[in-house]
């Protein structure tokens, strides 16, 4: 059994252990060198055991036409004009892997959602309760609910395959080089080579996409326009976790643990000072023949 | 028949939910605070390299099978990803071989030799030796009536023109030295592989 260590569990308020630290981890995908053959779609479902229905074409080169518990990434295809030439942006869709991951801050059940210490945040499905609350939480809209078994199932960033020093399997297999795996460090500096390059062909505007709103990601993006980062299939410019989910876990839920040992404590002393609340005891056996009359009476 | 539940009963059972379901929101959940990643799937299966069969670029291949050759095991694929090691591809693979392992496991694969005798639509199965005399037949009566040993000009040439032969992409060069050896020796000279790089 492979084995990481955890730097943070979902609803879970004892603090994982923080003193190891595994180099932090990262995939980056140069949108400017992928071609779309979706060969990392392939290698994604062949290294996970997923096979998704065969789909219909809608209409665009998306296949299959989104995400879903067996597809855990897809090539988006979007078509826009820039500097009054056609340019054709394909981005391979999936969980970024945010270092501050609203997936996990807004997961109720105890240990369903985990960040390793590498970075990777990882769906345990044996814990996973099928609330869907990581969807609202998700500020990319990745994680999707199986129909089959009610659980929420996303990209692992092939957490099984890094755990033993290996690439995940879209990363190895991808032929144009577009994916690329590494130290976090390393993705950055040779995101650097790639802008310095891009800018030389004219593209003044790349970038990387490593948003800080989310404290940064583990799956990074170059961009050729990183300004508009909306072109590529709606990539949001600033991925925020929604207020709704920082609230509630955020103040509210210390607030409402806070009321709720108030109200233990209250009734506790309650029941020391006044003691057990007395019964009569043919109270319950009165209850008990009004609701038979009662249960009688409809019947009749 | 439905349960019946006292008054106190309920009230009994809401307030030990309410209590548990706060304990756990307290942080004193019972469970041991674990997370295993997925195991490992490749650990002890057994690998072997081969080439794509796909495309002419013969890419590099890992096939990686369950038991380890042991006499009562039937070994069977389960994975396949490149090969780094392979100079053509480096580790990579296209849509198309990185999605081997099904076509390996298809319904519609071809697992033995066949033959549609002349005159019928069936195709019937025939065992490899049967399927080998066949063709070495074939090939003797097609030389024999169409090797050429001297051309129009009275030149020695010695060819064979009226068959030719494609070969594996899987084949190692020791292999691929042997097909042309006993091709050419043949008389042979349309002589192709799918590797062609």
């Amino acid at each position: 059994m492979t084995m990481l260590d955890i730097q943070r569990r979902s609803a879970t308020t004892t603090e994982a252990p923080q003193v190891r630290h595994l180099p932090k981890i990262a995939k980056l995908i140069d949108v400017s060198t992928c071609i779309g053959c979706k060969a990392c779609q392939v290698a994604c479902m062949e290294w996970n055991d997923l096979r998704d229905e065969v789909g219909k074409n809608v209409g665009v080169y998306d296949n299959p036409a989104d995400l879903s518990d067996q597809s855990w990434t897809l090539m988006r295809f979007s078509e826009t004009e820039q500097n009054g030439k056609l340019e054709w942006l394909i981005r391979k869709d999936g969980c970024m892997h945010c270092a501050d991951p609203g997936c996990l801050k807004a997961c109720p059940s105890p240990g369903a959602i985990i960040q390793y210490s590498n970075g990777i945040v990882d769906f345990q499905q044996d814990q996973c309760i099928g609330c869907g609350y990581c969807i609202q939480g998700c500020p990319f809209n990745i994680p999707r609910i199986s129909k089959k078994d009610n659980k929420a199932y996303k990209c692992s960033l092939c957490s099984d395959r890094v755990a033993v020093g290996q690439a995940p399997a879209c990363v190895k297999t991808c032929p144009t080089g577009a994916i690329h795996f590494g130290t976090k460090e390393d993705m950055q500096d040779y995101a650097e080579e790639r802008i310095t390059d891009l800018k030389a062909r004219g593209y003044q505007n790349a970038g990387l996409y490593d948003p800080q709103g989310v404290g940064g990601t583990h799956v990074m993006y170059v961009l050729q326009h990183a300004d508009q980062p909306e072109l590529y299939a709606n990539l949001p410019a600033n991925p925020k976790i929604a207020a709704t989910v920082s609230l509630w876990k955020g103040i509210t839920k210390p607030l409402g643990l806070a009321g709720f040992g108030l109200i233990a404590l209250g009734a506790f002393f309650h029941f020391i000072k006044r003691g057990r609340k007395e019964v009569h005891e043919d109270e319950d056996d009165q209850l008990a023949i009004v609701r038979q009359s009662g249960s009688n009476g409809r019947d009749a | 028949m439905t349960a019946q539940m006292t008054r106190r009963q309920f009230f009994k059972v809401t307030a030990g939910g309410v209590a548990s379901v706060g304990l756990g929101a307290l942080g004193l959940s019972p469970e041991q605070v674990q997370a295993a990643t997925r195991p490992f799937k490749l650990e002890r299966t057994t690998e072997a390299r081969n080439i794509c069969p796909y495309c002419s670029v013969s890419c590099g291949v890992l096939m990686y099978s369950i038991g380890d050759k042991a006499k009562n095991v039937k070994a069977e694929i389960i994975h396949i990803e490149g090969d780094p090691d392979n100079p053509v591809n480096r580790g990579t693979l296209c849509p198309k071989g990185a999605g081997l392992l099904d076509m390996i496991h298809s319904p519609n694969r071809l697992k033995y030799p066949e033959v549609r005798e002349a005159g019928t639509s069936e195709w019937k199965r025939i065992s490899w030796d049967e399927a080998i005399t066949r063709i070495a037949t074939h090939m003797r009566a097609d030389r024999d009536a169409n090797f050429q040993a001297k051309n129009a000009d009275g030149v020695t040439v010695n060819r064979w023109q009226s068959a030719g032969f494609l070969a594996s992409s899987a084949a190692s060069n020791e292999a691929g030295y042997l097909t042309n050896k006993v091709l050419r020796g043949l008389g042979m000279t349309a002589i192709d592989t799918q590797a062609r790089i």
